[in-house]
């Protein structure tokens, strides 16, 4: 069985190009690619797929999502979030280890596996924890869990704050090839804290999170990788000053990566006026300063990666006072519209924003995809720019609903996505 | 003619200059109301009025019912102790049952900041916000602009010095922005640890040193210290608060003749104001507790007397 996806736009991030390419597939791989015309062949054997005035991306791939399974099951399952990554134009994503029980070992990273394989849709990398317990004392068997599945490292939502340790996980798991992944939080600072400090904090009266409670630990991984020249990766970057020290730090030539999410692009601690729970978010949205250096970074390639932070919660934590709401947002399906809408601003090339959406994220974790070459894993994305419609709450296919967007107008839309030869979504 | 038209009193912020000059008339007028033999009119008869306080309050909750009794409403208090919160009951759901009892308003005080907007958006009773965390309290406000246009005549060109725990004060935060608004000069003083970011945005002064701040101005307001903060290293102890951030009657001297000095209450004697300076002539302590109960009046009033958007002078004759 062949595929032909014809007369669309093919965007290569790696050589940041977009050209008048048709993609040719044969079971699970690419089998050709060739200009527009250069692939002539009928019959039954052969499926059509019509892009043209759209554009032909590889898999998006998100590393930095909550599927919330084991032990969230009324948030999010494995198999609802690979569908709503699929609707989303995702072909992969990276799943956090704060489950209960956390993945920190072999038989949770397998579970994850089987489980993704029964919803059969998107890939599913295991991120696996730090420390045991996600309790930042002992590190987990980092080999045994490379061996089961896990693609990367990280306590995600709960900061390691033993310097020695972080030191010690970048020192093993480079051995491994296995790269940690930091949330950077001075838990200290930001002890009872709801949103950013900042005016509008003071405004409405709720307890703030300082920027700095984020810049202290960006700068301690920074520092824990120079000194052991192992790389580190800092999960959303919320921060001015956070981005200016990860660029310090890569004009340095020092190991580090980072990303960034939709959220802290596209809205600032204004949109909590209103003690908006669903505007709750750790790391919390910041000031409009701090998302003009967000975009800068990410234009300036700073920033390598965007990722959405995907973390559903229901009512019960979200229909609840503002303090006592849990902090995150899901993203899945408003990612791809909101990046596009920072190349209609002229803040990234189209190939650019494509890069951080895919390929940059699968190098650093090392997985598959993120580029359509022939040989390679046949993982795409046809995406409709210009489909422009508000975002309703009917259209979301994650458990949860908990978007800051819903209501809002969006324009980009995944209309095809393709794992390994098989159409996972079609927009209807 | 100036029309309240709101559902619910949220916060300071959200009421104009002329609905605050509204409502201070308001209580003006209702004020003899207390003073008379029999303290009681029908104005809200037949009207249900929830106090509903999520944490412990004596002084606003008593006001509240005060204010509503005389005004004829019938009143019922529900706490976290005996509501259905401590059986694990959300804000939510505790709100919409209620809200199902069909009252006219509830009287809400809540350690969450915001947790009145939200109810407010759950419910069509008349939510009045008698306290929300950090955010504001707007009664207390009222009834300080009440009671310092009462003793200075005006509010408009005043020197105000507010000190304290700014960062933690809903009252410092109600007050500061009923003052701006009102045309008050506001000088705010307090450690360093209590002056939130960003505060200057109110339009405000910040002089740290209390001496300095207090010079020169008509109205000094003393926030009462929480003594539980001490744990979270905002000031190093008690007595050392007491001695160098504390209102004595050496630093009040600096202040304008005539200067009147302000306490929401309760009164940590000692620590944010001495005894001294609690008990003397300048002090409109306790005129502070008595226009509490007008305030509180008007606000119900303004909210449930009569047709919505009625004007202060229908609703006087109505009377």
């Amino acid at each position: 069985m062949i595929t032909w996806i014809r007369g669309g736009d093919l965007i290569d991030p790696v050589r940041r190009k977009k050209e008048a390419l048709d993609v040719i597939i044969e079971g699970a791989k690419v089998l050709r690619i060739v200009p527009h015309g250069g692939f002539q062949e009928e019959g039954p054997h052969i499926r059509q797929i019509d892009a043209s005035g759209k554009l032909v991306v590889p898999g998006l791939i998100d590393m930095h999502v909550h599927l919330r399974e084991p032990g969230h099951e009324y948030k999010e399952t494995i198999a609802t979030g690979a569908k709503a990554a699929a609707a989303g134009g995702y072909t992969a994503v990276a799943c956090m280890p704060n489950t209960d029980p956390p993945n920190d070992c072999r038989a949770v990273t397998e579970f994850i596996l089987e489980q993704a394989e029964r919803a059969g849709l998107v890939r599913v990398y295991p991120i696996a924890a730090i420390s045991k317990g996600q309790a930042g004392e002992g590190l987990t068997d980092f080999g045994d869990l490379k061996a089961a599945g896990a693609v990367g490292l990280s306590d995600d939502g709960f900061p390691v704050v033993n310097s020695e340790l972080m030191r010690r996980a970048l020192e093993y798991a480079a051995f491994y090839g296995l790269r940690v992944i930091s949330h950077c939080e001075d838990r200290a600072l930001s002890a009872g804290g709801v949103m950013h400090e900042g005016v509008v904090s003071t405004q409405i009266g709720l307890a703030g999170i300082p920027d700095a409670s984020e810049d202290i630990m960006v700068y301690r991984e920074i520092s824990l990788a120079r000194l052991t020249g192992k790389p580190v990766h800092i999960a959303h970057v919320s921060t001015a000053s956070s981005v200016q020290l990860v660029r310090r730090a890569k004009e340095d030539g020092i190991p580090v990566t980072a990303e960034t999410a939709p959220h802290y692009f596209t809205l600032d601690h204004r949109r909590v006026m209103k003690y908006d729970t669903l505007a709750k978010v750790y790391p919390p949205l910041r000031t409009p300063e701090d998302v003009a250096a967000i975009k800068s970074g990410l234009r300036e390639g700073v920033i390598d990666v965007i990722a959405t932070d995907h973390a559903p919660h229901s009512p019960l934590e979200k229909a609840v006072e503002f303090d006592k709401a849990a902090f995150g947002m899901i993203g899945l399906q408003t990612a791809l519209p909101l990046t596009l809408e920072l190349v209609r601003e002229g803040v990234l090339e189209l190939t650019d924003a494509i890069n951080k959406l895919s390929w940059a994220g699968a190098s650093i974790l090392g997985v598959p995809g993120g580029r359509l070459v022939a040989g390679g894993i046949a993982d795409l994305t046809i995406i409709d720019p210009d489909y422009e419609y508000v975002f309703e709450p009917d259209r979301i296919l994650s458990k949860s609903k908990n978007s800051p967007f819903i209501g809002q107008k969006l324009k980009g839309i995944a209309e095809l996505t393709m794992v390994g030869g098989r159409v996972v979504w079609e927009k209807e | 003619m100036t029309k309240f038209g709101h559902k619910d009193l949220l916060g300071m912020r959200q009421l104009s200059v002329q609905e605050i000059n509204l409502i201070l008339d308001t209580a003006e007028s209702l004020k003899a109301i207390s003073a008379r033999d029999i303290k009681k009119v029908p104005t809200l008869r037949g009207k249900s009025i929830v106090n509903f306080f999520y944490e412990p309050s004596t002084r606003t909750r008593t006001s509240f019912d005060v204010a509503a009794k005389r005004l004829s409403a019938d009143t019922f208090s529900l706490s976290a102790s005996t509501s259905s919160m401590v059986k694990g009951e959300t804000l939510v759901d505790t709100a919409r049952n209620l809200q199902a009892m069909r009252p006219d308003v509830i009287v809400l005080r809540h350690p969450s900041s915001g947790a009145p907007h939200m109810l407010a958006r759950e419910v069509s009773a008349g939510i009045i916000n008698a306290g929300d965390g950090i955010n504001e309290h707007p009664t207390q406000a009222l009834l300080d602009l009440y009671t310092i246009r009462e003793k200075m005549g005006r509010i408009k060109g005043l020197k105000v010095v507010i000190m304290g725990d700014i960062s933690h004060s809903r009252v410092a935060r109600s007050n500061i922005i009923g003052l701006t608004k009102m045309g008050a000069e506001v000088t705010l003083s307090g450690p360093p640890t209590m002056m939130p970011i960003g505060i200057e945005t109110f339009g405000v002064n910040v002089v740290a040193d209390p001496a300095e701040a207090i010079w020169g101005k008509d109205v000094v307001m003393v926030l009462r210290i929480q003594l539980e903060r001490q744990t979270r290293v905002l000031f190093p102890s008690i007595r050392e608060y007491a001695a160098f951030f504390g209102l004595t009657r050496e630093i009040l001297q600096g202040a304008n003749e005539g200067a009147i000095v302000m306490h929401p209450g309760p009164l940590n004697r000692g620590v944010e104001i001495t005894p001294e300076v609690a008990d003397g002539p300048w002090s409109v302590i306790l005129d502070q507790v008595a226009n509490g109960v007008a305030v509180r009046m008007a606000v119900l009033y303004l909210l449930i007397g009569g047709a919505k958007g009625d004007n202060v002078d229908q609703g006087r004759r109505s009377d």
